[in-house]
């Protein structure tokens, strides 16, 4: 249900966000060769992310965890756990048939605070208020009647709280209260749940802040005798160690592999075949083989990235149009002339995406390794902390892993723009 | 001298297709060419002359027959016979410069020498301020006017033509068609052009061949003044000639009827 309601929210927040942006935005002058074309709906050059929407959808992220984790940064709120003095009342009945009421007050402490009790009146009758002290998202089964006059008598029980009656209530059946909830054990206790309230616990999810803290301890502190950029970097020079082989003698073999009919009959087997293997899959052999060190997480990398590279190599020898080869020859460039100067710089584009691809895959894969198996490393790092139940250096590392990943890609985009200017023009 | 020019003698070819059939491309095709002549060769489609110009190139061997350049075998593709196609042959990676100067490079030729040669060249062909651009920001008889400059850069004996100004505009066509016969008349290389405009065909080719389908083979040939007149005067008023449009209209039906027994022929099959 509050799954639900979550959604719902967001396609609001997207709509009205959307709505709102698009009436402020409305008088404004569009510029450019977009702002005259009037078909722009299947035209795909003409769809610019909205920078507006970006801008809003990463606020609107922070905001939903903020106010999911009672984040002191975020103004609104999802009802949080109850916390604080609140009380209920209870009716006894004693062997004589007597009544008396009297008050339980409970109090309840953030996480990690004393639980130091109430101090209430005992109050008169035969029935004695009671007290009781419990951490938030935590029930405690009260026995209201332990201090009550009378109670081991036969006949003693209790018939009602806050004036509801418990005659005919069982297991499982419970009674709501202002701040909370009572459920009946099996016994008819009072088992005392305070209200929840929709937040998530920090335990599932912990609060901006939190992860925040939790990076600035890692990058001063380290994490488990390394520092966060210790962590970061053992990953970062794996993938780059794995990738720089896996290109070295991939980008080579794919080239001979488009070049030669003997090397493609000779590889296209083995090319084809390890291609969808997964490089998760060889992680149990590579361990075995190279042991949890360096030199199988590169070897490794240096597999995910091999046939990636081999195969961008050989798609980019054979998209040379056969033209610029013939044109080539008629102006009497040799062999190996040729292979410098029109298929290594024709292929060079092909090589870029197979790059691309091939870093995010060992970007991908280096994390998956850590998590099986590694002193150090990002992966490490958030499997570690989940088992000391530490969410805030997982969803730091998360965070810090997709930032990463992204960083790299952007990169070698910049670096594909810069290098293979004529990508798409010929 | 009987040394000198292009033979072509007696050359046929065969491909053989995968499901056994075969196609005979072209049929004891033979001809002559002395050193600058500038020839055009038109055809319905699937006469082959393609195939003849890849085979004159050398990216094609003959099943029978052989071409002999001033006294040898043509083997294989080689810098003495210069090829511009259509488009597409183009190196993007480089700028008008160094695509100009790309034959002299492979040679080893010294920089200060291909720099002449280039300099001269892109004055010739109009490029001089483009020189600094990279080819994709050209426009398409730009780069095409790159592409003669580029094969002349490297002095071949005959210069190979594969419907060279086949994608440009109409204009820019008959500006590119000027060019070439002034780099013909120029430079007097040895010229074969492709072509699938009638026009253009007489236009630029003192001896115009026309060649015939099924197998390709020698259709008939001319020898034609328009190429002499077109040199440095208005194509225009040389496509008004009465003896332009006669012949004109004579290929133009030729070519036709072609078309047609082509077509009949698969009806009936």
């Amino acid at each position: 249900m509050t799954g639900i309601a979550i959604v719902a929210v967001y396609a609001g927040l997207f709509v009205a966000a959307m709505i709102v942006v698009g009436l402020l935005t409305r008088n404004r002058a569009r510029t450019g060769i977009d702002s005259v074309k009037t078909v722009t709906f299947g035209d795909e050059s003409a769809v610019r992310p909205n920078r507006w929407a970006s801008v809003i959808s990463v606020v609107v992220l922070f905001l939903i965890w903020g106010a999911f984790t009672g984040s002191k940064l975020v103004p609104i709120h999802v009802p949080g756990p109850f916390v604080g003095d609140t009380s209920f009342t209870y009716t006894a009945e004693n062997a004589e048939g007597q009544r008396d009421e009297a008050t339980v007050t409970v109090r309840v402490v953030p996480l990690g605070s004393d639980e130091d009790e109430p101090e209430v009146p005992e109050g008169d009758g035969f029935a004695k208020n009671d007290v009781a002290s419990l951490a938030v998202y935590r029930s405690q089964i009260i026995r209201v009647e332990a201090n009550d006059e009378g109670a081991d008598a036969e006949g003693f029980r209790v018939v009602a709280v806050d004036g509801q009656p418990l005659d005919g209530l069982g297991e499982g059946d419970s009674i709501q209260l202002a701040d909370g909830v009572i459920n009946l054990t099996r016994r008819g206790s009072l088992n005392f749940v305070p209200d929840r309230g929709v937040q998530m616990q920090p335990l599932y999810l912990p609060s901006p802040e939190r992860v925040w803290q939790a990076l600035t301890e890692t990058a001063s502190d380290g994490y488990r005798n390394f520092t966060l950029l210790e962590h970061l970097g053992y990953s970062l020079f794996r993938v780059l160690a794995g990738f720089a082989l896996g290109a070295l003698v991939g980008i080579p073999l794919g080239y001979a592999m488009g070049l030669s009919d003997w090397f493609r009959g000779w590889f296209d087997p083995i090319v084809e075949f390890m291609r969808p293997v997964p490089p998760l899959a060889l992680i149990p052999l590579v361990i075995i083989w190279f042991g949890i060190d360096e030199t199988g997480k590169v070897v490794l990398l240096f597999l995910a990235a091999l046939w990636i590279m081999a195969i961008g190599a050989r798609a980019g020898v054979s998209g040379v149009n056969i033209t610029k080869v013939h044109a080539a020859y008629s102006l009497g460039a040799s062999k190996w002339q040729i292979l410098r100067h029109v298929i290594i710089p024709n292929s060079l584009p092909e090589i870029f995406t197979a790059a691309r691809v091939a870093m995010g895959v060992c970007w991908g894969t280096v994390v998956a390794a850590e998590l099986v198996a590694a002193n150090v490393g990002a992966g490490m790092m958030i499997t570690a902390a989940s088992k000391f139940q530490q969410t805030y250096i997982v969803v730091m590392g998360i965070i810090l892993i997709g930032v990463i990943g992204f960083g790299i890609d952007i990169l070698m985009r910049k670096l594909e723009g810069w290098l293979v200017p004529w990508k798409g023009r010929s | 001298m009987t040394d000198t020019g292009l033979i072509i003698d007696g050359v046929s070819m065969r491909f053989d297709l995968p499901n056994g059939s075969h196609v005979q491309a072209l049929k004891d095709v033979s001809l002559r060419l002395g050193q600058g002549e500038l020839m055009s060769v038109l055809g319905p489609s699937g006469c082959g002359k393609t195939t003849l110009l890849n085979i004159l190139a050398g990216f094609l061997a003959p099943t029978e027959g052989r071409i002999v350049l001033n006294g040898h075998d043509v083997k294989g593709p080689d810098a003495e016979r210069g090829m511009v196609f259509q488009q597409g042959a183009l190196f993007e990676w480089m700028n008008v410069r160094d695509n100009v100067e790309f034959g002299p490079r492979m040679a080893g030729v010294p920089v200060a020498e291909r720099r002449r040669t280039s300099d001269r060249l892109l004055e010739i062909t109009g490029l001089k301020d483009f020189k600094d651009k990279m080819v994709f920001e050209l426009s398409g008889g730009m780069q095409q006017r790159v592409a003669l400059a580029r094969c002349l850069a490297n002095e071949p004996d005959v210069i190979l033509m594969d419907e060279p100004l086949g994608a440009l505009d109409a204009l820019t066509r008959e500006k590119m068609q000027g060019l070439v016969l002034e780099l013909w008349k120029e430079t007097g290389k040895t010229i074969i052009l492709i072509t699938h405009s009638v026009e253009e065909a007489l236009l630029l080719g003192e001896r115009l061949l026309v060649m015939a389908p099924r197998p390709g083979r020698i259709h008939k040939e001319y020898r034609l003044p328009f190429a002499e007149m077109g040199v440095g005067a208005d194509l225009r008023t040389v496509k008004k000639d009465p003896e332009f449009a006669r012949t004109r209209d004579e290929i133009l039906n030729m070519i036709w009827e072609m078309e047609e027994e082509i077509m009949g022929r698969t009806e009936d099959a």
